[in-house]
């Protein structure tokens, strides 16, 4: 039995300890918000926080993050209005969306280490997150104006 | 009470509904072949459209009901109906915006209700084309102003007083005269007794009262959902006891299954059945590809499983498809006379006199779409009923084809459209939504079928794969006077009808048939190229290759002449004029009557030179840097883009700006068409820097963003700049989602040639560019 901590509530896993992260999220305990785009690592859609670090889900297994805190889309903020949630309706990012949530938590991730990133930092944090509807200029806009206060 | 009452008793306009020919429906319509069906009536008089669409030659045309699409509450509140899939382009919201407008409703308590697949009901919900705004901003003009007709009679009634001074505005109906106002709510249940008034009686309104068109002052539906991670896409939906599978298939186009052992599969934790799925033979239309499904307790459990399958398979006719050897065979067959597809005069003669003829060779080899979202669906097969899931573009053709692969009447079929997490023509093709719903029947029970990025990648209905020679002759003086195009390719009617060798019309008329240059001796050729794979649309389909090509060599003979690229290419395109077709048979216009959109080389000069004038053209940049620009008309819009490209002594190639000026006509929200315009961009950088499936043995080498990159966000253009001409009064709405690509490559192209003076004629770039 494996106890995990999900947007600050205990779980408990009866199966597969390797199983990874991402499809327990979204498989097991509900938690869609985080999605699925390459299973490789490769394009940061499956993004969630463990602790205070960006970590992509789809290579991280549940084991992983035993006495780690996840938080996921659905728990970054109790009103959804984390500062990159906000600054990202103000400045209409998303087209498809379904990047999107990785895309913000990686966002949220790089404010908790540096509060005031540079475009140049603000790009080189977010380019292991793929849009392919290509949203990036709103992208590193909506990052330096919830930096920059909402 | 709503004014929907009974929606499938109150079709106001089935008399202008074609339900014949349904189980034949959608192919030959999509594929654009001349003659296929003949229209019965058409759905709107002449003299209620200011101009006239296709939209009534689409299956199941259009219906213009306000009891189909809009409900109004007690408590005031308006739900409008979306038909139209949402991939990104904002189309869930600006059509019912459309309808806001005219009915006089207050956007903010307007809710949205996504439809479910069913054209008889909401007429064509074909999501591609670029078509949702041109087909559907006139009739939803006039179910909004049906809407607030049937508001307004109904309150001039309870009043007693001439309809003429019940006005409706902001939500509520309004008599001048005395000042008494009454509330949509209120007047609902009234309003819904009214008779729905005929097209031709409607009186819209004057678009200089317009609150929320043209403004982009509205944001997306979705906006608040999709940052909080509520958003619903197709692998979101959860049934109880729902199983979740993926699927091994035939790893060559028209390959089956011979034997599998899903022994080690099944010692997987979680997995809980292996079984075979049923495949069609090659051509597979829409139909799946079969395999073998893994059923799971989640999906990474089934994934787990998938890859301890062993499988033998048998691969098929095509299992000698080899990039390389293809690419060689359409060198040779653009290199010899094709079928002719459009000539004007002479152009053997005009090119045996030239004083100089230039040639060149374009390639660009199949691509994938790779929307973020890979294809998935969840179904509920029961007895003879089955409910989808599904993220399509083509809700009413998944409906048709769902109960025709479980053998039940349509009526026993539901398709809910999820949000689609990109589409750009991959989900134009409800395969996936097939495998559901046959795995599900056979399964009896509910499942969700994920396909992996490997799956999506190697099973995609690619984009084609193309060489186009063009040669252009020149006389004594610079004068462009001779143009032949060849251009071979697999066409998408390979994917339903075997042994297709030629483009179809619609794939011609996507800048092949249609060039617009003013040119004394033209001449289009398709030379044969069969089909290996499965081939699809791909965000704006054949104008890729065939702009590509045309503006590629613009900037070719430019350079032959010493002359500007911009000055070429407005000498080319000659006169302001409507360009006279009438050499091309079975002219494919987007599938628009020529008269409402023809191609006008005043509007595509004219984007050109507004280009030119925002992005500085001619102004001195940067040693490395260059500037290139491409102009293209394509889904009825003009495009012209300029890009400023560096390039380093290492030949690492950035992009430090973009501007696109794009004139599609009357629009409803230029926030999302600079989206859009913007998007495109990306897109085009991805398919000009790095773009490229390739085939050995039959198969799909690349599986992931390792092999298959896309452009990220450390390489996207800095600055981007869309400009859209404000339409002229009465000026059709045409193409705002595909128009973006085309001319993209060809302007960075011919920025590298600027900067480099290297001329890439072979698409990706790759490492060409390294030194």
């Amino acid at each position: 039995m494996i106890k995990l901590n999900i947007n600050g509530k205990e779980q408990s896993w009866d199966g597969d300890p390797d199983l990874s992260l991402l499809w327990y999220l979204r498989d097991e305990a509900g938690l869609t918000g985080t999605k699925f785009g390459c299973g490789e690592a490769y394009c940061g859609a499956c993004t969630v926080l463990v602790d205070k670090e960006a970590v992509r889900s789809c290579i991280t297994t549940v084991s992983d993050v035993v006495g780690r805190q996840v938080t996921t889309i659905e728990g970054l903020h109790p009103t959804g209005d984390h500062a990159v949630q906000k600054a990202w309706r103000q400045l209409n990012v998303p087209q498809c969306g379904y990047c999107q949530a990785g895309q913000i938590m990686q966002a949220a991730a790089l404010l908790l280490d540096n509060p005031k990133p540079s475009h140049e930092q603000i790009k080189e944090a977010m380019s292991g997150n793929i849009c392919r509807c290509g949203c990036y200029q709103r992208i590193e806009n909506a990052v330096h104006l919830a930096s920059t206060g909402v | 009470m709503n004014i929907i009452a009974n929606p499938h008793k109150l079709r106001g306009f089935e008399k202008h509904i074609r339900v014949e020919n349904v189980s034949r429906r959608t192919i030959l319509k999509r594929l654009g072949i001349a003659g296929a069906f003949v229209l019965a009536a058409p759905v709107m008089s002449r003299t209620a459209f200011a101009y006239e669409t296709g939209a009534a030659d689409m299956p199941h045309g259009v219906v213009v009901d306000p009891r189909v699409f809009v409900a109004i509450a007690p408590d005031g509140a308006v739900t409008i109906v979306a038909h139209r899939s949402e991939m990104g382009t904002g189309i869930r919201t600006s059509l019912p915006l459309v309808v806001a407008e005219e009915m006089e409703a207050d956007w903010t308590r307007v809710k949205v209700q996504q439809a479910d697949g069913d054209e008889v009901k909401y007429g064509n919900q074909d999501t591609d084309g670029s078509r949702s705004t041109r087909h559907y901003l006139m009739p939803m003009r006039q179910i909004g102003a049906a809407a607030r007709t049937m508001l307004e009679n109904a309150a001039a009634k309870r009043w007693g007083v001439p309809v003429t001074e019940a006005r409706a505005t902001n939500h509520e109906v309004v008599h001048g005269a005395s000042g008494r106002r009454i509330g949509f709510g209120e007047l609902a249940a009234d309003a819904a007794k009214e008779q729905v008034p005929a097209i031709a009686s409607l009186k819209l309104k004057d678009p200089k009262d317009f609150r929320y068109l043209g403004k982009g002052e509205v944001s997306i539906v979705d906006l608040r959902d999709i940052t909080v991670g509520t958003a619903r896409y197709g692998g979101d939906i959860r049934l109880p006891g729902m199983k979740y599978a993926v699927i091994a298939r035939p790893p060559v186009t028209g390959g089956k299954l011979v034997s599998f052992d899903g022994a080690e599969a099944m010692k997987v934790s979680g997995v809980e059945k292996v079984m075979e799925v049923k495949g069609w033979p090659w051509p597979s239309k829409f139909q799946p590809l079969g395999g073998v499904a893994v059923i799971a307790r989640n999906t990474g459990a089934a994934i787990k499983g998938r890859d301890a399958l062993k499988i033998v398979w048998d691969d098929g006719a095509n299992a000698k498809y080899e990039s390389a050897a293809y690419r060689a065979a359409l060198e040779d067959a653009v290199r010899k006379p094709g079928l002719i597809v459009r000539k004007e005069g002479d152009v053997d003669t005009a090119l045996k006199n030239a004083d100089k003829v230039i040639v060149g060779e374009y390639y660009l080899p199949h691509l994938a779409h790779v929307s973020m979202e890979p294809p998935v669906a969840v179904a509920d097969v029961k007895g003879d009923k089955a409910e989808i899931w599904a993220p399509v573009q083509s809700p009413g053709g998944t409906h048709e084809d769902v109960a025709k692969t479980l053998g039940i009447p349509e009526d026993n079929v539901t398709i809910n459209v999820t949000l689609l997490g990109g589409g750009f023509g991959r989900k134009s093709k409800c395969d996936f939504a097939l495998e559901a719903a046959l795995l599900s029947k056979a399964l009896g029970a509910q499942v969700k079928v994920q396909w992996t990025r490997e799956d999506d990648i190697r099973h995609d209905f690619l984009h084609t794969v193309s060489v186009e020679r063009i040669e252009a002759g020149l006389d004594k003086n610079g004068k462009v006077t001779a143009w032949r195009h060849r251009s071979a390719a697999p066409s998408i009617a390979s994917t339903f009808e075997a042994n297709t060798v030629h483009q179809a019309a619609f794939e011609l008329g996507m800048g092949l048939v249609d060039m617009p240059f003013e040119i004394g001796n033209i001449q289009c050729e398709n030379p044969e190229a069969p089909a290996h794979t499965r081939i699809g649309w791909f965000r704006s389909v054949s104008n890729i290759p065939h702009a590509f090509a045309v503006q590629s060599m613009v900037g070719e003979l430019a350079h032959a002449t010493n002359r500007d690229q911009k000055d070429m290419l407005l000498e080319l395109i000659g006169s302001p004029r409507i360009v006279n077709l009438s050499s091309v048979k079975d002219l494919w216009n987007y599938g628009e009557p020529y008269d409402s959109y023809p191609i006008d080389t005043a509007r595509l000069r004219r984007v050109v030179e507004l280009v030119a004038e925002k992005a500085g053209w001619g102004r001195s940049v940067p040693k490395g840097h260059g500037l290139g620009i491409a102009v293209h008309r394509s889904f009825v819009s003009y495009i012209a883009t300029v890009v400023e490209v560096s390039v380093d002594d290492k030949g690492k190639l950035t992009v430090p700006r973009v501007d696109t000026a794009i004139d599609c006509g009357t629009y409803i929200n230029p926030e999302r068409i600079r989206s859009q315009i913007e998007g495109a961009a990306i897109m085009g950088l991805s398919l000009t820097k790095y773009g490229e499936v390739t085939f050995k043995d039959g198969k799909v080498q690349q599986g992931n963003f390792d092999d298959f990159p896309l452009v990220r966000i450390d390489e996207a253009p800095l600055v981007t700049n869309v400009y859209i001409v404000p339409p002229a009064a009465d000026t059709p709405p045409s193409g705002a989602g595909e128009p973006g690509v085309p001319p993209f490559a060809p302007a960075l192209i011919n920025a590298i040639f600027a900067a480099t003076g290297k001329r890439i004629r072979s698409l990706p770039i790759g490492k060409q560019l390294e030194t």
